[in-house]
């Protein structure tokens, strides 16, 4: 028989009953739909935080305290008057931006950063994250200046109490009016506003112009205290001279810390291409670990294509006879019920792959889903692998049926 | 008469239902010429369908041999049973055992399909078949959508697409009522005519007397085998093959 017939016989089984066959299929269609829309969301998830890390610049550096107090080597008690440094201060700061110790440093910039809501006549906008740091924040983290001028090193100095606003604080606070020079009141203390930043756009996961940034020096003044650094951001002279950056970094840090040799820093220093390696790593696992949820599904849809085909056959048992004698052979009836197993799995496997990366089209539990070109293709390999492998023991059964005894069946 | 197309040598055929061994063949000899028209008549039980079967090469038998053109099928495997059927003979149940859900044309089609013909000439010797039944207005009609008549002459169209040797009919009339069992009779009548044999099974004497020699079972035992009208002169003019060309 030519293979043309057997696709046709089978597909006139597949329409003689549309119900049972829609419903075989739907299992296969969420199997091979949740692996593509699962795998996209943890790829999508993967990607917002690459994206993320990477607006840090891959040149970037970023310092913060670990909290560990350092032990001394072999776990000895520290005594007399060593000072425990568990924090991240300006001294520190200082001590990165002397050329002599850290040649391949470009850029320091200490951080302290809190919520605040900032008025300006009447309306009000709350800013995640009101930065105060030094001139070189805006470079390390590649932001430019739209309207007026950045903050300078003297106003730190000066302890002016200026301020830089993102364009989605501007905005709102504003509206059409020029910002340049008018002041404005964060969590009720006045600062003039000097510059707009450009905007930069959402990295992902968080809105990078819904910030604002003053000198450290006032933001410590009026709303974090002189406490710790949040953070310190440095820039390597170029992205080859990261790690280089890097090991200086640590080395002044551990002097400027007097930490024992060999003791474990009470810092950790990150670059952004070892943050995204890491969480592309984890997103990797997170991600696998949602295919192979869904990778359940397919084969319970599998399992539904064998009992769906084992009713088929039974139910068509006298059909399969009469077949038999007007000369079908074993191989024409195995083939019959084999294809239709597997048109059934592929047509609904293609449905499912409509579904899944139309799904993926739609924001889930807050991540933009990113289809996975393999994993379609894998979910609906597999879908099909599925059908023929569930379609080989009905198929099988079929065509073993002795002729006289299938025809005899009512 | 020339070589028999059909030679049943002391065929006996025993059904095993559980324990017991059911006799239903107990040495049955029997020979049909070509282009003969025989009735196979006996109450039920008495192993006529059984004797089909194994006429129909669709069960072999349990002893004694069974050639069918002068080739013993007990040495055949399902390989060539199965062409032997679809090529040497042509079934007509008395249920007809149409496929359901599909057209008298596919139907009368799926014997050639099995055979390996092409789409265009397959279509074309369907409709030659189905137009040699009278059912040349019915093509696109499923089963159920045809009386009963109807669908019998399907299945006789069925039978005879791929220019089959045999005819064999079991209680091709039961399910009929008189009219159609008139037309399908004439049916035969005519296929015979054009040279083919033609088995019938039945248990109704008034179908049996259209048969040019009746053969009476009982009990699994040939116990009456009377001619009635002589056995017409082969005649090499099978009606559909002149119509439409012979199998490849």
């Amino acid at each position: 028989m030519i293979a043309v017939e057997s696709i046709r016989i089978a597909l006139r089984g597949i329409i003689s009953s549309p119900l049972r066959s829609a419903l075989t299929m739907l299992g296969l269609m969420i199997g091979v739909g949740s692996v593509i829309l699962l795998v996209a969301v943890g790829n999508g998830s993967s990607v917002a935080v690459q994206r993320q890390l990477e607006a840090l610049g891959t040149d970037t550096l970023t310092i913060t305290a670990s909290g560990s107090v350092a032990a001394g080597p072999g776990g000895q008690a520290q005594t007399g008057t060593v000072s425990r440094y568990t924090q991240l201060t300006l001294a520190d700061a200082r001590a990165l931006e002397n050329h002599a110790n850290a040649p391949d440093v470009a850029a320091v910039a200490p951080v302290v950063s809190g919520q605040v809501t900032i008025t300006y006549q009447g309306s009000s906008a709350s800013v995640q994250q009101f930065t105060g740091s030094t001139p070189a924040y805006l470079r390390v983290l590649n932001y430019t200046v739209a309207i007026g001028r950045g903050f300078s090193a003297g106003d730190v100095t000066a302890h002016r109490r200026v301020v830089v606003l993102g364009s989605a604080v501007a905005a709102p606070l504003f509206g059409a009016t020029q910002p340049v020079g008018k002041q404005v009141r964060v969590n009720g203390v006045s600062y003039v506003v000097v510059g707009v930043l450009a905007s930069k756009g959402s990295n992902g996961a968080q809105n990078q112009d819904d910030v604002a940034i003053a000198p450290i020096t006032v933001v410590q003044d009026t709303l974090t205290g002189y406490g710790p650094l949040s953070a310190i951001l440095v820039q390597a002279a170029s992205r080859a001279q990261v790690s280089a950056a890097q090991s200086e970094v640590s080395q002044v840090l551990t002097a400027a810390h007097h930490l024992p040799a060999g003791s474990q820093p009470d810092f950790q220093v990150l670059d952004a291409a070892s943050l995204v390696a890491a969480s592309v790593a984890a997103n990797r696992v997170f991600t696998i670990l949602l295919g192979a949820v869904a990778a359940i599904s397919l084969l319970v849809g599998g399992i539904g294509v064998m009992n769906i085909m084992l009713v088929t056959v039974t139910e068509r048992t006298r059909e399969i006879g009469i077949r038999k004698a007007i000369g079908a052979q074993r191989t024409d009836i195995l083939s019959q019920f084999l294809v239709e197993a597997v048109l059934l799995a592929a047509v609904g496997g293609a449905v499912g792959v409509t579904a899944g990366i139309g799904g993926s089209h739609f924001r889930v539990v807050g991540v933009q889903p990113v289809v996975e070109p393999l994993s379609v293709l894998l979910a609906f390999g597999v879908a099909v692998t599925v059908g023929l492998f569930f379609g080989i023991y009905p198929a099988n059964r079929a065509a073993s049926l002795p002729p006289i005894e299938a025809l005899r069946h009512e | 008469m020339t070589r028999p197309v059909i030679s049943l040598d002391a065929v006996e055929k025993n059904y095993q239902l559980g324990a017991v061994t059911v006799p239903a063949l107990a040495g049955v000899s029997l020979a049909i010429g070509r282009g003969d028209y025989v009735a196979v008549i006996g109450a039920s039980g008495s192993g006529k369908s059984t004797l089909m079967n194994i006429v129909g090469c669709l069960d072999l038998p349990s002893r004694g041999r069974y050639r069918l053109d002068g080739t013993d099928v007990a040495g055949l495997d399902a390989w060539e049973l199965a062409e032997i059927r679809n090529r040497k003979i042509g079934f007509v149940f008395q249920s007809f055992n149409l496929i359901p859900r599909t057209t008298a044309l596919h139907n009368v089609e799926l014997p050639l399909v099995y055979a390996g013909l092409r789409a265009r000439l397959r279509r074309r010797r369907a409709v030659a078949a189905l137009e040699a039944v009278g059912l040349a207005h019915r093509l696109g009609h499923h089963p159920a959508q045809m009386s009963g008549g109807e669908q019998q002459r399907v299945a006789v169209a069925r039978a005879i697409v791929t220019n089959p040797a045999i005819i064999l009919a079991d209680e091709p009339t039961g399910n009929l009522d008189s009219s159609s069992s008139a037309d399908i009779m004439a049916i035969f009548g005519s296929l015979n005519a054009s040279g083919r044999t033609v088995i019938l099974i039945t248990h109704d004497l008034d179908v049996a007397a259209h048969a040019h020699r009746i053969v009476q079972l009982r009990d699994g035992r040939i116990i009456g085998d009377h001619r009635q009208a002589p056995h017409a002169a082969v005649q090499p003019l099978p009606m559909v093959a002149a119509q439409a060309g012979g199998l490849p």
